[in-house]
């Protein structure tokens, strides 16, 4: 009879702490724990008596690898309340930002923590003694992407040039075509990504799964839409709390969401894919039927290829706002604080990051709520894992252990963004 | 360093964003030269392989907040012959720390369903609250320039070169104009330990104090000059009160506008 226990104490090649729990006993799957043990920092709760332009900086601190997502999302929830809307090329350069964040976080997931995986390497050190141009070629577009954090942002990691209403300075024109060159060849570098990951061995692995994103009629979804999935939700941000709601379970110091009916769903780059194809760019849509990878897609290992797609849409995108770019005459649009709600919700490179503030007539911040997209993913996570093991409990413990970790990977969980607590209850604003 | 084995690098997380040991992954022009000096022993975001302890150079991130966190950095300290800590977390409980002015219980029952499972302590406190440091890094993020420097000094048996002047001196040497003088924002710059070359002035706003109290620091006249220029008593605790709110200097001024 085949009887084991899988464990992973510390997962590797994800952000933050989290481990792994499998009991198989005569050969069935009895428990399966993706558990995250990341120390809480209630973000929430601090940001209770703070003023509402501090939002952006304080909460960027959730998260080392997704900033931009909160900032993106804290933002658009403040401007929510003060009933601002930015458009233009404010708007077109805040998209231009996030273009810049994807392709830093996507390349880092793709080539330093999820491809090890697929070619039997370590880390991506290993990988660089075998495959050293590949390497080298995925620092340099990971890099292009933070330039263009860099110039807009300040810096790679915390920027600090957002604010609500629109930026602290905007940079010379002339900065930002120097960074088109190189994203020329980051597009370039973003295509051969896509052929490589294509190449990847890929398990036989595709599931029905429940995908939710934004969704915007004009363009692929970064900053604003509404809130479709597959099988028929489509909602404004304000309503999100009615469908979907958050449970605490002890094994997790993060709060694993749940749609009403007690669905597992799937939020992130496989979810946007899915149900947003049709906005890619042209040559982002040609790649992906040159490497015969249109939807529906439902294998999550694939997702490293999907990651690259975004990359490429990314790139693309991002010369697409620069060429037509006209520097706005103020940096800002000015705002004035004013009591009341507001909710947004925008896509950080993993899935969904949806911000809920209440904000008095000074703008101090009475209350806040934040659920992001790992916390979304986790009970889908299990899901996969535990039918992962079902589908493949004869292999040998080693092996099914590294594949474990990689069906975690599969969704680049970013596990000090998950770690926070909700309260279950609605509280009456 | 052909013949000899080269020197054990691990890098450890606490209570943290994880983006100052993302830092050192943002090294992209450098990173494949430095693994090629130091063997990157145990470093769990980057890499699956572990080789066990001891390690000649730890890099700690993140604040201590829990009853485990608390035991486990002295494994991490008895393992290593260096531990340098990074970012403001370590260096100073970072933003986490804003639970130290407060009722803890009250936090978690604001953000908890289940308190019970949760064990947490009752504040966020730097590395060296509880073990010996070699040397401190600031920041919120660090400077990565200033990580591989103090990895080369490591490498090198030298004192890293890391100045402990203000913010302002960064501003003067970037020509940027004076945010507080000349538009009124208010500006932790004078107080503020350099490391970021004054970035926040050089996009048009005053510093926020990412990477702590400088050595010799003037809070009160600091203080005294916000309230002049009509910043509220509560502006100036929120001010002091940032992602190194439980710094000395940083503290005690937040506290004398309480």
């Amino acid at each position: 009879m085949n009887s084991k226990t899988i464990k992973v104490d510390y997962l590797a090649r994800v952000e933050g702490e989290g481990s792994l729990l499998v009991k198989i006993k005569d050969n069935k799957v009895k428990d399966v724990k993706f558990k995250i043990f990341e120390p809480p920092r209630f973000f929430e709760a601090f940001l209770r008596g703070r003023h509402y332009t501090e939002a952006p900086d304080i909460t960027a601190r959730i998260c080392g690898i997704c900033p931009i997502a909160y900032q993106m999302s804290s933002i658009h929830a403040m401007e929510n309340i003060l009933g601002v809307k930015i458009d233009g090329q404010l708007r077109e350069l805040r998209r231009l930002l996030y273009c810049g964040e994807w392709i830093e976080s996507h390349t880092l997931h793709i080539y330093l923590l999820h491809a090890p995986d697929f070619l039997g390497y370590d880390d991506a050190i290993q990988m660089a003694a075998d495959h050293p141009e590949t390497v080298k070629k995925a620092l340099e577009l990971k890099k292009t992407g933070n330039d263009i954090v860099n110039l807009l942002g300040g810096r790679e990691i915390h920027p600090i040039n957002v604010r609500v209403g629109g930026f602290y300075k905007i940079p010379a024109k002339s900065e930002f075509l120097i960074i088109s060159d190189r994203l020329k060849w980051a597009r370039d570098a973003a295509i051969e990504t896509v052929k490589w990951t294509a190449s990847l061995p890929f398990p036989d692995f595709d599931q029905n799964y429940k995908f939710v994103s934004l969704s915007n009629p004009n363009e692929y979804p970064l900053n604003e839409g509404r809130l479709i999935s597959n099988d028929g939700l489509d909602i404004s941000i304000n309503e999100y709390e009615d469908h979907f709601i958050e449970e605490h379970v002890q094994h997790s110091n993060a709060l694993q969401s749940l749609k009403l009916k007690e669905e597992n769903y799937f939020v992130g780059p496989l979810a946007r894919y899915n149900l947003n194809f049709d906005k890619l760019s042209t040559i982002t849509k040609q790649v992906a039927n040159d490497v015969d990878l249109t939807p529906p897609m439902n294998n999550p290992f694939k997702g490293i290829i999907v990651r690259a797609l975004e990359t490429l849409y990314a790139c693309d995108e991002a010369l697409r706002i620069i060429e037509q770019l006209d520097i706005p005459e103020r940096p800002f649009v000015d705002v004035e604080p004013k009591a009341g709600t507001g909710y947004a919700c925008t896509e950080a490179p993993r899935g969904i990051l949806y911000h809920r503030y209440r904000i008095d007539d000074e703008g101090i911040i009475q209350d806040a709520k934040i659920v992001p997209p790992t916390s979304q993913n986790q009970k889908q996570i299990e899901d996969d894992l535990l039918k992962f093991v079902e589908k493949n409990i004869n292999l040998q413990k080693d092996e099914l252990t590294w594949k474990c970790e990689q069906t975690i990977r599969n969704y680049d969980p970013c596990i000090s963004c998950a770690t926070h607590f909700l309260k279950l209850k609605f509280e009456n604003d | 360093m052909s013949k000899k084995s080269k020197p054990k690098l691990a890098v450890w997380k606490f209570a943290s964003c994880d983006g100052c040991q993302l830092s050192l992954l943002d090294c992209e022009d450098e990173l494949l030269s430095v693994a090629g000096f130091i063997d990157i022993a145990n470093f769990p975001e980057a890499s699956r392989a572990v080789s066990k302890g001891p390690y000649d150079l730890s890099l700690v991130e993140g604040s201590i907040t829990t009853p485990h966190d608390a035991e486990r950095i002295h494994k991490v300290r008895r393992q290593s012959k260096f531990l340098v800590t990074i970012g403001a977390c370590a260096t100073a409980g970072g933003i986490q720390a804003l639970r130290n002015f407060k009722d803890v219980k009250e936090f978690t029952n604001i953000v908890y369903a289940n308190p019970k499972f949760i064990d947490t302590l009752s504040t966020s406190t730097p590395i060296s609250n509880h073990v010996y440091v070699d040397f401190e890094l600031r920041g919120c993020p660090i400077n990565k320039y200033q990580l591989l420097e103090v990895v080369n000094a490591f490498l090198n048996n030298r004192k890293p070169n890391i100045s402990p002047h203000s913010v302002c001196i960064e501003c003067k040497r970037r020509s940027s104009v004076c945010v507080m003088v000349t538009k009124n924002i208010p500006c932790l710059g004078p107080v503020t330990h350099a490391g970021c070359n004054a970035l926040c002035p050089s996009y048009d706003r005053g510093c926020f104090g990412c990477y702590g109290p400088k050595e010799t620091t003037n809070t009160s006249s600091l203080a005294e000059w916000f309230s002049s220029n009509g910043l509220k008593n509560d502006e100036i605790v929120r001010t002091f009160r940032g992602f190194n709110a439980y710094a000395d200097a940083f503290r005690k001024e937040s506290e004398a506008h309480e």
